[in-house]
């Protein structure tokens, strides 16, 4: 909403204030200003110019050289080139725009000379002083603007130009909530500014004298769909005489942002703007049969609306009917042919009260938000029908462009609502937690037009939205001061602390940055096609995914299933940034359809990496560093090559390099280095890596620490080189030796694995360093050559023999 | 004997001041104070002395040899002293070398803001409370006193998942659950991802992150909410953070307010950072609306509550200077490097 200051002022007087201290104030007592510009700001040393004399040019045919009295005594020589400057223009007024002047857009006039003629500054025209013809109807677009005294003002040359056509409003621009419809208007601000800075507000109930006869005889009205459109209300003008609305009422309307067109329409704008109820005004030679009936649309039916758009209705849409067709979208814009026109004589002024919930849809189901829309959306109150109305005839009066018939049209559901709340003036203070006196409320109160009686308040038709005792407290509040609030700390003592889940993932995230990945963090909704491009089968569970109905594009339409294609992304534009490597990890949610009504929301941690240092064995280094810090022992790696039940998801990676971790059955994580077909599909020109966990599993695997003993007795430690077939994967062969040595195996390190020539071919030479420990003793040689002996029994089982 | 003595102990010195490795010294030890030294060979002649010169002798003997033990022992003292210099001297490397990379992990801005903002309210007794991002129409909308018909609704702000469930717009939904499964006394914060069908721009994202807080008991007043909300920003921001509140209106909240932070470039003077307000808009916050308490079965007459929300985003910006949002979701190891 755009306020015209000088209109403010009309009702609560406020001159005395600055501007800053004005916004300020109100955004302190909840009507947020955005900002505020005043007009005239950019121009300056552009006074009022009287033409004392026009003279031809003798060195040119299209500028004439004029003496012009700009108030400085002695008439100074202005050489102009507009087409309407001429001999009978002497003694006309022009905005003259002076030597050192400046224009709307920067625009500055300096003195100089025009083919040999001095000229002292510049005759100005409309568009140079940045207005149009709908603020002046009167001038011409192309030429000097001649100014008329309007409004009974004198203008005497040399008067700045802002102050001779009052273009010195300020515009303030709020952000209003929509709970308060009622301060989409003048007096609703003003009234909010009398409470704010303790000022009296001046409205007077509006009325006018009328012309007699009903306007019931020349137009009927009925509501069909009583529903929808609780009141509607009615004033025919006649005789009306069509032409530009006087400077004050254009100069408020186009601080308020609102285009002057001519008075009939002028007026139903200014009243919107002044009581923020909508107004709508109709040539009654349109309205056919006339009769006026609110119903709904058939389905189907069509109406060309004022912006020339043919627009479908459907069924649930409000409209304005006459006796054949619809002549407006009830709240939102009148028919193409319904409004004024040049010829009118006889209008229509409608005011009336639709229902808020049925405009919006409307509004948006048609795809055009207006000023009146706008506000009837937010459910205005039919109570305002009528000052509204009788404010327009007064106008038609004031403005003499009409004769208003003495009766005027109401037709209501006859449904009313007095809105109360109860008033507690002890319990507001407790609320508050603050010492307010019931007087000092009253008085706020009271200011708001909110009455108290009985310890029942009362609030004014336009105030939807007081109904519990909370809103008086926050009214109270507002104009007390939230910030003169006392701040005081919550009573009771709690104790706040983390489920063991949340510490969990809480060490799962810094186990993780502990490996040396970055954290990174993506959106939960992805493209579906990413799913081809991490190559899921045609087949896949996680292809069915969440769907968003309304999504800003296809890229970011389904709730992901996986988070392999939010970090192979990142991946990606790391390394199209040209970042020589990546290591990073994210704990994300994956969204998992389940046929109940909401989707199952499970948390995973996902790794991702490439460049130089990183392959399988750093992710799966980082993986066991985990699981180890997290206290998940015995986890076993079985080589995944195909699509996993658990992660389908696996079809992502290289088959033969990609590995399930578990634990007692239950798989924990997918390690792996992505599919070519999945890095050409990314851009990722390098080799990459990643890993997903399953964070619920692991919490459930994870045991408590607790400390063993360190070993007293000296550890032995024997090497050993077997050769054994390629496809035997090192995990058999540890876990053979394992079996062999029995409880007093310690640890087993791999140090080489070796293929080439000097091995027979399909076959690989793996070497372990074994250590072995008792508790009882220190070994002897003889038991740890005894026990070697055994883990070799047990690989050459498997086809494994000492490397010679 | 004595001459010779005294010649012995005279070539000594002469030798030792030469002297310049440990093996001329053993060299010497040997030749001096051997078993088969000098030294010894004179004193297998005291035989030969006469009694009352074998003690003097003996006396003189014994001297020669401790002097020269302890002129020995000295220089290789010296020397070995002057060696060790020598190597350390010899081992000097470029300490202006760079060191060698270690790579250390690093949380993602958002998480490390999010973590303190947790802590900060675990110490204040909060509890940290999970919810569903897809959610019921219900509890994102219905329950938070926005019937279908309210304006925060058009599905321009929202995405629909279908005609009862969409992502929540908000972590609010998570107050509903709580107060539907806990009694009062609540305190809880509820950290999440909400999504809005905002365009991305420097300053939107259609998802971003919110901490919701929630505290319902006996007695709860919008003073408290004032005090928690400075005390928050005072944790987060420092002793010299200043807060303000302003009227507005959420539907699930009355009063309503919207909170700003006094700008920490000007003071609250106005300069560009702030846009000349002087206070930045950091979060939404209100005393519970007593039909949400209702409609969660507790009774307004006997408890009151507030809720915030937080965005998280605004607050992470705000304490890295950060100017696009975007870099947050772009996850360029150059940015994340430097948190």
């Amino acid at each position: 909403m755009d306020l015209s200051l000088k209109w403010l002022n009309d009702y609560v007087d406020v001159s005395d204030l600055n501007i800053p201290e004005i916004c300020h104030g109100l955004t302190m007592s909840g009507s947020k200003v955005e900002k505020y510009e005043t007009e005239g700001e950019d121009i300056s040393k552009v006074v009022v110019g009287k033409i004392l004399d026009v003279k031809p040019h003798s060195n040119s045919d299209h500028l004439v050289i004029t003496q012009m009295d700009v108030g400085t005594g002695s008439p100074v020589q202005i050489v102009t080139g507009a087409p309407n400057i001429r001999e009978e223009n002497i003694g006309d007024l022009v905005p003259a725009a002076l030597d050192g002047s400046s224009l709307p857009g920067g625009k500055k006039i300096k003195k100089g000379k025009l083919r040999g003629e001095v000229s002292e500054g510049m005759l100005c025209s409309l568009d140079e002083l940045g207005l149009t013809l709908h603020d002046f109807p009167y001038a011409i677009e192309d030429g000097i603007f001649i100014l008329k005294a309007e409004d009974g003002r004198e203008l005497v040359p040399g008067m700045p130009i802002q102050q001779a056509i009052d273009l010195n409003d300020t515009s303030i621009e709020f952000e209003i909530t929509p709970n308060r419809a009622d301060c989409l208007s003048v007096i609703g601000l003003a009234r909010e500014t009398a409470a704010t800075f303790d000022r009296e507000l001046k409205v007077n109930a509006p009325s006018f004298k009328g012309a007699g006869g009903k306007a019931s005889d020349e137009l009927s009205v009925e509501i069909t769909d009583k529903e929808l459109c609780s009141r509607y209300m009615a004033a025919v003008v006649k005789n009306v005489k069509i032409g530009p609305s006087p400077l004050w009422l254009r100069q408020r309307l186009r601080a308020c942002g609102v285009r002057p067109i001519n008075n009939l329409v002028d007026i139903t704008n200014f009243v919107m703007l002044e009581y923020g109820h909508p107004m709508h005004a109709f040539d009654i030679r349109y309205i056919e049969d006339k009769k006026i009936n609110i119903r709904r649309a058939a389905q189907g039916e069509k109406i060309t609306t004022l912006d020339g758009v043919e627009r479908e209705l459907s069924s649930e849409m409000l409209v304005i009917a006459d006796g054949k067709k619809p002549v407006a979208v009830a709240g939102v814009m009148g028919g193409e042919y319904s409004g004024i026109m040049d010829d009118t004589v006889t209008v229509v002024f409608e005011s009336a009260c639709f229902d808020g919930a049925s405009v919006r849809t409307t509004a948006k189901k048609l795809g055009m938000r207006t000023d009146a829309s706008s506000r009837f959306e937010k459910q205005l109150d039919p109570a305002m029908c009528e000052p509204a109305l009788l404010r327009a005839c007064e106008l038609v009066e004031k403005l003499g462009c009409g004769e208003v018939m003495s009766e005027i049209i109401d037709c209501t559901n006859g449904v009313k609502v007095r809105r109360t709340a109860p008033f507690d003036s002890e319990w507001i203070n407790r609320f508050l937690g603050t010492d307010i006196s019931e007087e000092e409320m009253l008085r706020i109160l009271s200011k708001l037009d909110i009455k108290v009686e009985n310890g029942i308040a009362y609030a004014p038709p336009y105030r939807g939205d007081i109904e519990y005792k909370n809103d008086l407290a926050e009214e109270v509040a507002r104009f007390y001061g939230y910030n003169n609030v006392p701040k005081s700390i919550i009573r009771g003592v709690a104790e706040g602390e983390l489920t063991e889940g949340q510490k969990f993932t809480r060490s799962l995230r810094r186990a993780a940055c502990a490996t040396g990945a970055y954290e990174i963090c993506t959106f939960s909704f992805i493209s579906p096609k990413s799913y081809d491009k991490i190559r899921l089968s045609a087949g896949s569970t996680l292809r069915k995914s969440v769907e968003i109905t309304n999504p800003l594009g296809e890229d970011t339409s389904v709730m992901r299933t996986t988070l392999l294609p939010s970090m192979c992304e990142v991946l990606s534009r790391n390394y199209n940034n040209r970042n020589a490597e990546a290591f990073l990890f994210e704990v994300g949610t994956e969204y998992i359809p389940t046929g109940a009504e909401l989707p199952v929301e499970q948390d995973r941690l996902v790794m991702g990496a490439y460049g130089q240092g990183y392959d399988f064995y750093t992710v799966k280094g980082a993986a066991e560093s985990i699981f180890d810090i997290l206290g998940i022992s015995g986890v076993e790696y079985t080589a995944c090559t195909a699509e996993d039940d658990v992660f389908p998801d696996s079809t992502a990676f290289h088959p033969g390099r990609c590995a399930v971790a578990s634990k007692n059955g239950v798989k924990l994580a997918l390690i792996g280095e992505l599919h070519p077909d999945t890095l050409a599909n990314y851009s990722i020109g390098t080799r990459a890596y990643a890993a997903k966990f399953r964070i619920a599993e692991m919490f459930v695997a994870a045991e408590e620490k607790k400390y063993k003993p360190l070993p007293k007795f000296p550890a032995t430690t024997r090497d050993m080189a077997v050769v054994c077939s390629d496809d035997i994967p090192v995990a058999e062969l540890e876990k053979a030796i394992s079996e062999g040595i029995g409880k007093i195996l310690e640890g087993i390190k791999l140090f080489d694995v070796y293929k080439g020539s000097q091995i027979e071919e399909g076959k690989k030479s793996v070497a372990f360093s074994i250590s072995m420990r008792s508790h009882e003793g220190t070994l002897t040689d003889e038991q740890a050559d005894a026990a070697m002996k055994k883990a070799l029994k047990k690989l050459s089982e498997m086809g494994a023999s000492l490397r010679e | 004997m004595k001459e010779q003595l005294e010649r012995i102990l005279e070539a000594a010195t002469k030798q030792l001041k030469a002297a310049s490795d440990p093996e001329k010294l053993e060299e010497m030890r040997v030749q001096y104070l051997g078993k088969k030294g000098e030294i010894t060979s004179i004193l297998k002649q005291m035989g030969g002395l006469s009694p009352e010169e074998r003690p003097k002798m003996g006396q003189l003997a014994n001297s020669i040899r401790e002097q020269i033990e302890t002129e020995l022992k000295a220089k290789s003292d010296q020397i070995k002293k002057e060696l060790a210099a020598k190597k350390l001297e010899a081992e000097r490397i470029d300490v202006t070398l760079p060191g060698k990379e270690i790579t250390i992990g690093r949380p993602h801005p958002l998480n490390a803001v999010l973590d303190e903002v947790e802590e900060i309210f675990l110490g204040m007794g909060f509890d940290i409370v999970d919810g569903p991002e897809v959610e019921t129409d219900h509890y994102c909308f219905e329950a938070l006193n926005m019937p279908r018909s309210h304006p925060a609704r058009d599905t321009q702000d929202t995405f629909y998942i279908n005609e009862n469930v969409v992502l929540r717009t908000q972590t609010s939904s998570v107050q509903i659950r709580t107060m539907e499964e806990r009694n009062p006394p609540i305190r809880i914060i509820s950290p999440g991802r909400v999504y809005r069908s905002d365009a991305v721009d420097a300053t939107h994202s259609p998802l971003f992150h919110q901490i919701e807080g929630l505290v319902i008991d006996k007695g709860i007043t919008f003073g408290d909410l004032c005090g928690t909300l400075d005390m928050l920003m005072k944790k987060l921001y420092g002793k010299d953070a200043q807060i303000r509140l302003r009227p507005h209106h959420f539907p699930y909240t009355e009063p309503s307010a919207e909170v700003d932070l006094m700008c920490f470039n000007c003071g609250g003077k106005g300069c560009s950072m702030c846009k000349n307000e002087g206070y930045v808009e950091l979060l939404g916050a209100g005393m519970v609306h007593p039909k949400v308490l209702e409609g969660c079965g507790i009774d307004p007459e006997v408890y009151s509550g507030f809720a915030f929300g937080i965005g998280l985003e605004r607050i992470t910006m705000g304490r890295f200077g950060i100017n696009d949002m975007r870099l947050l979701y772009e996850n360029d190891m150059r940015f994340l490097g430097q948190f």
